[in-house]
């Protein structure tokens, strides 16, 4: 073979690798392209101020609304981050600062298979620890289940962040006489706030659109919620409902809610975004 | 473990108990430590060996010698900072204002607040200003004294050669500083906590020959008040600015003495080999 055939041929390859690599960075970007102009067609003609503001109403009465599972979906998060982040900041502490690297390598391997599980065994695991003994579906028990999701998730990030500050830090603090706890929480998590509250955001925008954990947990209500003892509205719980519904009118709202949900998850990533954008601004 | 208060030293800090001494100040012309058969181990390598010497109070004593010859290890066991190594063992004695610093009854943080510290790598912190910098160490140890807070601070980076620098930019971050600043106000930090003696490990090695300069006539400056210990790569940076040195070979103290005897009439052969650069 002369030397221009065998460049010829190298150069083809090269064109098909990396129009290969094109099409897979394409399929990559396509399907949120895909989500967004599904769901902007098909929901935004339904998103109004009822939508926001009302109940849901029978099959056929105009003007219901999701309010109640916005609303829900608000308390559930907020909930289920009392739990989830300080759990989840201070194991990410124990990690990045206090654990001996046996415990460290059994937390993390602990976490990371946590991480694993199907979120519909968390709504299993919290059905049979609070909704059994107390007889009852309820906000706690979906927050709780939606909290043990976030745990090792905030974990994870909090020691990755934490371990990015760099060690000159922490020995200047302790060489003033600072005690480890105050340099951790004053000086390392301070350094690394920006990070935690990223890992945190992270994790609410993954628990954000899990309906799983919450079929027999939260359960879903059609009426606004009285007590967190009692059962209550999710936007994936009625999407959910409404989608598996025969009725045109609550597909169309049912179409309506998922838009809201990507939404917020967008914003929260744009959010994110900002954040780390910062970040690296201070660190350069 | 705390004695009673010295008259001088009540002033208004009502929370401040890291400036009481852990016994009795020392006599003026006691040392300021008293470093007895000083080992330390790394896991199983000796990166001590058996080392006595008496580090004179308010004076400045240069540590040089080789890379990897000891001489930070050594200063890191004057205010136990080692002990953020994992698997360190040490054995042997530092007597800091006729206390073993190493009894089981000391606080390692009661310790480093007498016995403060200035690292190679400039290190504000990046969250703080320059004024938050130099104040941390008082305000995480419970001061909340605003007039004492604000008398320190000036204070402080007046004595590290800050204060003309910085006075009008005391609110701007710590780390848009330059270089050499930084290193300054690193060692105001350090001295605002009022400790008694400061160590230095190579504080100007990362820095160019003028900012060098700044921080070697503010040690000249600082011996009136503190016992300086320095960690020094360069050798005539110890000849200019210390009154005694030590050399450091493989772990062990070969030679201390004046620094003037040392640089001219060493009396081992290590040290003068070392020094004219036979090795090293």
């Amino acid at each position: 073979m002369s030397g221009s055939a065998n460049h010829q041929f190298r150069k083809a390859k090269s064109l098909i690798a990396s129009l290969l690599c094109s099409v897979a960075a394409l399929l990559v970007i396509a399907p949120l392209g895909l989500i967004f102009f599904y769901l902007l067609r098909s929901g935004l003609s339904s998103l109004n101020v009822a939508f926001f503001t009302n109940l849901p109403r029978p099959v056929g009465e105009p003007g219901g609304g999701m309010a109640n599972a916005i609303v829900g979906s608000g308390e559930l998060l907020a909930l289920a981050s009392l739990i989830g982040v300080p759990v989840g900041v201070l194991g990410g502490v124990y990690l990045a600062e206090y654990g001996t690297a046996r415990v460290n390598a059994l937390l993390r391997f602990v976490a990371d298979v946590l991480n694993g599980v199907p979120s519909i065994i968390w709504g299993v695991v919290v059905y049979g620890l609070i909704v059994l003994p107390f007889k009852s579906f309820s906000a706690y028990a979906g927050s709780l289940a939606l909290g043990f999701m976030m745990i090792p998730l905030i974990m994870r990030t909090t020691e990755e962040v934490l371990l990015l500050v760099p060690g000159g830090y922490r020995e200047a603090a302790l060489a003033l006489g600072i005690s480890r706890w105050k340099t951790i929480v004053h000086i390392v998590m301070k350094t690394a706030s920006k990070g935690i509250v990223t890992g945190v955001l992270l994790a609410l925008a993954r628990i954000a659109g899990e309906t799983a954990p919450l079929l027999f947990t939260a359960f879903g209500n059609r009426f606004w919620n009285r007590s967190l003892a009692e059962p209550i509205a999710a936007l994936p719980l009625q999407i959910f409902t409404y989608a598996i519904s025969p009725y045109d009118d609550w597909h169309r709202q049912a179409w309506a809610g998922a838009l809201l949900l990507v939404a917020m998850i967008f914003l929260i990533n744009l959010l994110v975004r900002f954040l780390t954008r910062g970040r690296a601004a201070r660190v350069a | 473990m705390i004695e009673t208060l010295p008259a001088m030293q009540t002033t208004r800090v009502r929370t401040v108990d890291f400036m009481q001494p852990l016994t009795d100040q020392p006599q003026p012309d006691a040392p300021a430590f008293g470093v007895k058969n000083l080992s330390m181990w790394y896991g199983a390598k000796e990166a001590i060996k058996n080392v006595t010497i008496d580090v004179p109070a308010k004076r400045v004593t240069a540590i040089i010698g080789p890379s990897g010859c000891g001489k930070s290890t050594f200063l890191r066991c004057l205010n136990r900072m080692h002990e953020l190594v994992p698997r360190t063992r040490v054995e042997g004695e530092v007597l800091f204002a006729g206390q073993n610093l190493y009894s089981p009854d000391v606080d390692p943080a009661m310790i480093r607040r007498r016995i403060g510290m200035v690292f190679q790598k400039s290190n504000p912190f990046p969250t703080m200003s320059i004024a938050e910098n130099v104040l941390v160490g008082l305000k995480l140890n419970g001061v909340r004294d605003r007039n004492l807070l604000n008398e320190r601070l000036e204070k402080s980076l007046r004595m590290a050669a800050l204060w003309s620098e910085v006075k009008d930019d005391l609110r701007k971050p710590g780390i848009s500083l330059s270089g050499g600043q930084q290193q300054r106000l690193c060692i105001a930090r350090a001295i605002a906590i009022e400790p008694e003696v400061l160590l230095m490990d190579e504080p100007a090695s990362a820095l160019d020959p003028i900012a060098t300069m700044k921080i070697e006539e503010l040690i000249t400056e600082l011996k009136a008040n503190y016992t300086i210990v320095i960690v020094t790569h360069n050798m005539q940076q110890a000849s200019r600015c210390s009154d005694f040195t030590a050399f450091f070979y493989m772990g062990a103290l070969i030679e201390f003495a004046n620094t003037a005897k040392i640089f001219s009439n060493p009396t081992r052969r290590q040290t003068e080999d070392y020094i004219t650069g036979r090795f090293g």
